[in-house]
């Protein structure tokens, strides 16, 4: 830390905050995110096993084949896809060092997110005004918080995504940034195969029954 | 341009003996369109069984869906989040697998061991119901 500072008086400047990572290994930060990422995905099992578990308890109320809207969550499906794709059109703008290309394709990531999350919530408020609300039956409280916690990750993840299209804006596509954007791109990444299991488990085969 | 750009990468990664990251969160537009397209295909079948009701045998229809989720959950892995045993020195994959196994153990032990309870627990009718404590 003294010699941070000694260099930049020397130097003449403040010390920037990225000076002490100057030595990082590079490889550690994606190691230690995607270590992040599987505690992550534990945090889903335990969710999904919950609603594997109390799926069919319907307490007399409505089941999936009643609730469940098929063609909304294939439209929400296709947002949570195709912003998966952008946000690759992103990294591989990215690699070319084409910073307002970057920022374009990232604020079509977020639309799609914003999109995805945005039909969630209309499903959510939709099923609670019918009185099919977490407090209705077991599967329903299964359903709200399996679900749910994946929407909170998706809304973080377009928060991210704002925070870290400001980031590129004010310092460009320096080393630093380009780790976050990488960073994100796992999280989105892995978003969407939650997202795999979400559709595949809990819409289709409730409606299937 | 597909076989030139790894033996590029490996000569670099010979060359200074570790990698920087390089491989772990890269890829090609040819990659992520294949991802994207095998996704697609992969999300619209299994709406498609269940929306337009195609197979009589449910059992059947679910087997398919949830073997085609594991199906776009690896292609997920592979052209999205570019999992491969060589990045980070094999520790992503080594995380990977230990990950699945705890999800498996979790899985299918909850299931197991919920489905024992209610099997074995004492079914109760309405009327027991009533002059439960």
């Amino acid at each position: 830390m003294t010699e941070l500072t000694d260099h930049a008086l020397h130097e003449g400047q403040a010390p920037t905050f990225y000076l002490q990572e100057e030595h990082h290994p590079e490889g550690s930060t994606m190691l230690g995110f995607w270590l992040y990422l599987m505690s992550d995905c534990l945090i889903f099992a335990v969710l999904f096993a919950t609603h594997a578990v109390l799926g069919r308890n319907y307490a007399a109320g409505p089941s999936p084949a009643d609730l469940f809207d098929l063609p909304l969550v294939a439209v929400n499906t296709s947002m949570l896809l195709f912003s998966s794709i952008t946000y690759g059109f992103a990294m591989l703008e990215m690699e070319k060092a084409n910073r307002k290309a970057t920022l374009v394709w990232m604020a079509v990531t977020a639309l799609f997110g914003i999109a995805f999350v945005g039909l969630e919530l209309y499903e959510f408020a939709h099923m609670i005004h019918e009185g099919a609300g977490p407090q209705r039956s077991a599967f329903l409280s299964s359903f709200f918080t399996l679900v749910g916690t994946h929407g909170i990750h998706v809304t973080s993840g377009i928060v991210w995504m704002f925070v870290l299209m400001a980031q590129v804006t004010k310092h460009g596509l320096i080393l630093e940034n380009k780790r976050r954007l990488m960073c994100l791109s796992m999280f989105w990444h892995f978003l969407d195969v939650v997202w795999i299991g979400v559709f595949s488990f809990v819409y289709l085969m409730g409606v299937l029954g | 341009m597909s076989t030139h750009a790894p033996s590029h990468e490996d000569a670099f990664e010979a060359h200074h003996g570790h990698s920087h990251g390089h491989e772990a969160g890269h890829g090609t537009l040819k990659s992520y369109m294949t991802g994207f397209v095998l996704s697609v295909i992969l999300t619209a079948i299994p709406f498609w069984l269940v929306m337009a009701d195609v197979l009589d045998s449910p059992v059947l229809t679910a087997v398919i869906i949830m073997a085609l989720g594991a199906v776009q959950i690896v292609v997920h892995m592979i052209f999205f989040l570019h999992m491969n045993t060589r990045s980070e020195g094999g520790w992503t994959m080594m995380a990977l697998i230990f990950t699945i196994v705890l999800v498996a153990i979790a899985l299918s032990g909850s299931i197991w061991v919920m489905h024992h309870l209610n099997v074995n627990m004492m079914s109760m009718s309405p009327e027991m119901m009533k002059n439960m404590p």
